[in-house]
Formats: structure tokens, sequence, C-alpha cells
């Protein structure tokens, strides 16, 4: 790197007449410096997360097999499954999804587009901003309380579908700021075009400024979801039960009915003592990163797509 | 066409007729007591410095500033009588019939089609689409450039292309006025021609008020010019005023103020 060297710098006519000193070496110093700093903060997180799936694929690899996806959980670590914990899983992803979106995303419009700037909405604002804060356990005790208790007539107790819910409480602020944040990078010029041409306000965020900030508020709603997925300690408390042998059924019944998560099951199977049960709880948590995985995947793909139809 | 000699004498010929109108937003006064009228058929021009209120006047006619929470007016401002601001007249309505160009051309991220067809179609146009586009391009004076790429965004085209498709989505839902907030400022000479050219061809259907920083442009384009200007209040802030309204030609020539004879010679501002 020649221009690290002041004496070339100070080649360039006027330089010893100059009012500045560039003191470039220095300069060029700090540069490196924090460009080392980063590239190690970089690297070590890199690392970790590259240590951590090694880790887990030694463990858990051997117990991948068909019959292990397709097997309930047994007392014999050789015949067992996660078919059920991965139904439930999948299950709840579905409900949180199906409920925190709509309601994530028409709350942060109104947020956003519709209600005036007044003490109401401040309010509301400083609310939905602690209530992301929350830890997620109260979650599970409102959740039990809510759904479990309140509600138990429809939900059937303590279901997979009290559970859903609760995960979609949960997720539901983080949804509401990913929306706003989506909708206040939209350009005000678009909105005043679409005004000025005689539209009305929801016209105008239907046809251009939903489309330009769903691309963003997809992807806070899918860090949301991954976040929910793995999600134990409210579940616990709205009572997802650690052993169960049959997957909730598809079905109005299959909703109210009892379940456990993939989360619940790993914890369940590495608390206990047998060797042969941390290995198939290494497998379990292989099975859950694909499902990651795979969600992440079809959303970016989703995403891409409405990016492109712009 | 009416020659009028002092216009704004003249009220009942007028589009628009504003009457010891201030402009606020919360408490503080932008503009103090605007009176003017604006001729049909004609290009009037604002000019002014920076901060002057020549933006917010306008914003007044297709009653945009209502998005702005703390905006307000205090006065009367008529479009063929009727008040712009009494509770019948319904501000979606009035903006299909004031239309408006904005500074920065502001296509929607659409197809040149759809930029065009979206107006007409949420305001309920019951003809055919495929010839309003057309005709609402050729308008514009830019159908010939992208008659075979009505397809392609909006975006894809120049900056002079993009504020004439502007111009045309304005003119597809068939406004009387056309409002104009500094549409050149953005754009390079050889478009700020083409687009000065198609205001006089635009003129002929449509009323126009153009907001200028561009003294040369208000004098080629405008018919009349209301030159406004800024002092300070007392409190620290600015407030804007009118300091002159007539035929461009007087005010370019023959200006009955110092202040605008100082503006237009380019001593200040």
């Amino acid at each position: 790197m020649t221009a690290t060297n002041p004496d070339t710098a100070s080649r360039l006519p006027g330089a010893e007449t100059s009012n500045f000193e560039p003191n470039l070496a220095k300069r060029y110093q700090y540069d490196k410096i924090f460009k080392t700093l980063s590239w190690i903060a970089t690297f070590s997180g890199l690392v970790v997360l590259a240590f951590l799936i090694i880790d887990v694929l030694i463990d858990g690899l051997p117990a991948l097999s068909l019959s292990f996806i397709t097997s309930p959980p047994s007392r014999n670590p050789a015949q067992a499954g996660i078919w059920p914990p991965l139904v439930g899983t999948v299950y709840l992803l579905i409900i949180t999804a199906l409920v925190a979106f709509p309601i994530g995303v028409g709350s942060g419009i109104f947020l956003e587009e519709f209600a005036k700037d007044n003490l109401f909405a401040k309010i509301v604002e400083i609310n939905i901003g602690n209530l992301a804060a929350v830890p997620s356990i109260i979650y599970g005790m409102l959740g039990l309380f809510a759904f479990a208790r309140l509600m138990q007539p429809l939900t059937g107790g303590r279901s997979v579908l009290s559970g859903g819910l609760t995960l979609a409480l949960l997720i539901l602020p983080v949804i509401i700021v990913a929306t706003r944040e989506a909708l206040r990078a939209v350009p005000d010029s678009l909105r005043m075009a679409g005004m000025a041409l005689g539209s009305t306000r929801w016209q105008t965020v239907r046809a251009h400024v939903l489309p330009q900030a769903l691309p963003g508020i997809m992807t806070g709603t899918i860090l949301a979801l991954s976040r929910a997925i793995g999600e134990t300690a409210p579940l616990i408390v709205v009572g997802a039960v650690a052993f169960i042998p049959f997957a909730p059924a598809f079905s109005v019944e299959g909703l109210q009915s009892k379940f456990t998560a993939m989360p619940i099951q790993i914890f369940n199977w590495i608390s206990r003592p047998q060797e042969d049960f941390h290995t198939i709880a290494a497998g379990a948590i292989i099975v859950l990163m694909v499902v990651l995985l795979i969600m992440n995947t079809f959303a970016i793909v989703v995403r891409n797509r409405f990016q492109r139809s712009r | 066409m009416q020659s009028q000699s002092s216009p704004a004498a003249v009220g009942t010929e007028n589009v628009f007729q504003v009457e010891n109108t201030g402009y606020y937003y919360g408490s503080n006064l932008a503009v103090r007591n605007v009176n003017l009228g604006i001729p049909g058929n004609k290009i009037t021009a604002f000019i002014g410095p920076s901060g002057c209120g020549k933006s917010t006047v306008l914003r007044c006619f297709n009653r945009l500033n209502d998005l702005i929470p703390s905006a307000h007016i205090k006065g009367r401002i008529t479009y063929h009588g009727v008040d712009l601001y009494s509770s019948d007249v319904d501000p979606t309505e009035l903006r299909r019939r004031i239309g408006m160009v904005f500074q920065k051309p502001n296509p929607f991220p659409k197809s040149i089609y759809e930029n065009i067809a979206f107006g007409a179609r949420i305001n309920g146009y019951k003809g055919n689409m495929d010839e309003l586009v057309e005709r609402s391009l050729r308008g514009s004076a830019l159908w010939d450039e992208v008659k075979d790429k009505l397809k392609e965004s909006g975006l894809s085209l120049s900056g002079g292309q993009q504020q004439r498709l502007c111009i045309a989505r304005a003119i597809a839902i068939e406004p009387e006025v056309l409002l104009m907030d500094e549409p050149c400022s953005a754009l390079d000479p050889i478009s700020t021609l083409r687009i000065e050219d198609l205001m006089q061809e635009l003129k002929e259907q449509y009323t126009i008020i153009i907001v200028t920083h561009n003294m040369q442009q208000a004098s080629r384009v405008s018919d009349m010019t209301a030159f406004f200007n800024a002092e300070a209040t007392d409190k620290g802030g600015k407030v804007g005023y009118l300091v002159e309204y007539d035929k461009t030609t007087k005010i370019f020539q023959n200006p009955a103020q110092e202040a605008t004879q100082e503006y237009v010679t380019g001593r200040f501002g």
C-alpha cells in the first residue's frame, strides 16, 4: 500500500507549505484496527455457530432416520421418535402466523397510516414497545388464564390452540413494530401522489404503500415466527405436556387436543440421565433447525417475488 | 380569454378566489392575508424566495395540506364560488378535479400503464382504459417514447420522462386545474424546456398554477405572476406574504413594488 506511506503523499506539489498536517499513517492505522476488530466480531459469531452446528450434527446424525421422524416418543430411546412434537410445532406455527400476521399488520397500518397523532396513539405506542420487552413466561401466564381457563369451551383448555394463541400474543408487538418501521420507510411522496389523484387513504395504502412495505413486513414476521418456534417457557406454562403418544389430528378436535412442541421434547430428553436420550435430543435439534431453514427459505422466496413484481 | 387590467379586482370570472386568507401550521402563521384570483385557462406563477409559503398556498387549492394534521387556514378560498373548506366539499372529490404535479417526479413503482390507469380506476372511470392511457400519454407528449413499453415500470424512465408521466397521470382523471409545485427543479434544461412547451399546450384545456424558483421560467411560461416574500416575526420565525400580483409582463418589466423589482432583477432571493 503506497498510499499509506506519508512520504508518498507529501510528494504531491505544495505539500510543504500546506496548513494541514494529514497524518495519513496514523489515520490508516485506525482504519486497519477497526477493520480487524469488526472482522473478529463477525468471525467469533460464525465460529460459535459453526461449533454448535457441528457438535449437534456429530451427536444427532446417528439418531436421524425416517422412523425417528414418524414415530412417537418412547421410554426406549432406540424406538423414540418426534412425530407428535413435530406436528405440534408445525401446528403452533400455523396458528401463530394466522392469528398474529393479520392482527399485527392491521394494527401497524392503523397506527402508522390512520391514527391521529394524539395522546391515545402515544400511549398505545409506548405500551407496544413495553410489551415487546415483557418476558415470555409472563405471556405464558396470560395465555394460561385467558385462553386455557376463561376460553376453555372454545380452546379446549390446555390445547394446541391455546398454545398457538399465546405465541401469537408474544410476537404481536414485534410484528406491529416491524410493520410500522416498514411503512415509515415508504416515502411520503407516494402517499401524496395517491391522495392528489383523489384516492382515499385506504386506496392509497392498499395500492401503493403496502406493496412497498410488504418485504419489510415479511422479514419482521419471519424473524418473529422464528423466535416463536424456539419458545419453551410460555408453552410449559400454558400446559404443553412432555409426553404424548399421538400427534394432534388435523381437525377441530385436533385443535383442542393436548400437545407438545419440539423445544419441550428436546428439553425433556436432555434433562434425562441416560446418554441415549441426549443423542436423540440432538437429532431432534437437527430436525428443528431444518424446519426453521425451510420456513426462512420459503419466506425469502415469497419476499423476493414481491420485490421483483414491483 | 378575457383581458383584464387588474386581475385581483375581477372576481366572478376566476377559477379560484382567495380572500383574506391566512395559512397556519398549529398556531404559527405561515402566510398572512393573501388576496388573489386565479384566472381560468391561464398559467399563474408563484415566485419568491425559499420559505415564503408559495407551496403552502398552492397545496391548499386541492386541500392536500389537510394531510398535515396541524395545517389549517383562516379566511376563504373559493372554487367557482364554492367555499373549498366548507363541510359539504369532499376533499377526495375535489382532488380529482384539481390535479397536482410534484417537485420530484414520483411515479408509482408500477407499470407505465398502471400509473395512469390507477387514478381513473379508483375514480370510477367508465370509458375505455386503453384509449384513456394513450390519450393521456399523448397529452403529456410522452406517447411516442413509451408506446412500446407500457408494461415496463414507470421508474425505468428518465427524470424528465417520469415527470411527464406524472403529468399524464394527473390529466388522465380530467381535472380542470393543474397545480405544479416546482415541476422542473429536479430536471435538466432540455427536459425543462419540454415541460414548459407542454404547459403551453395544456393551458388550452387546463388552468395551471405553477410554483417556481426559476424566474426565467416564470417569465417564459406564465401569464400571471404572484410574488411572495417573507419577513421575520418578533418570535424569531418567518411569515410569508403576497407582495404583488399582476400580469407577468408587468411584474417583470414594471413592477409596482420595490421588493419585486429587486427580486426579479436578481438583487436578492
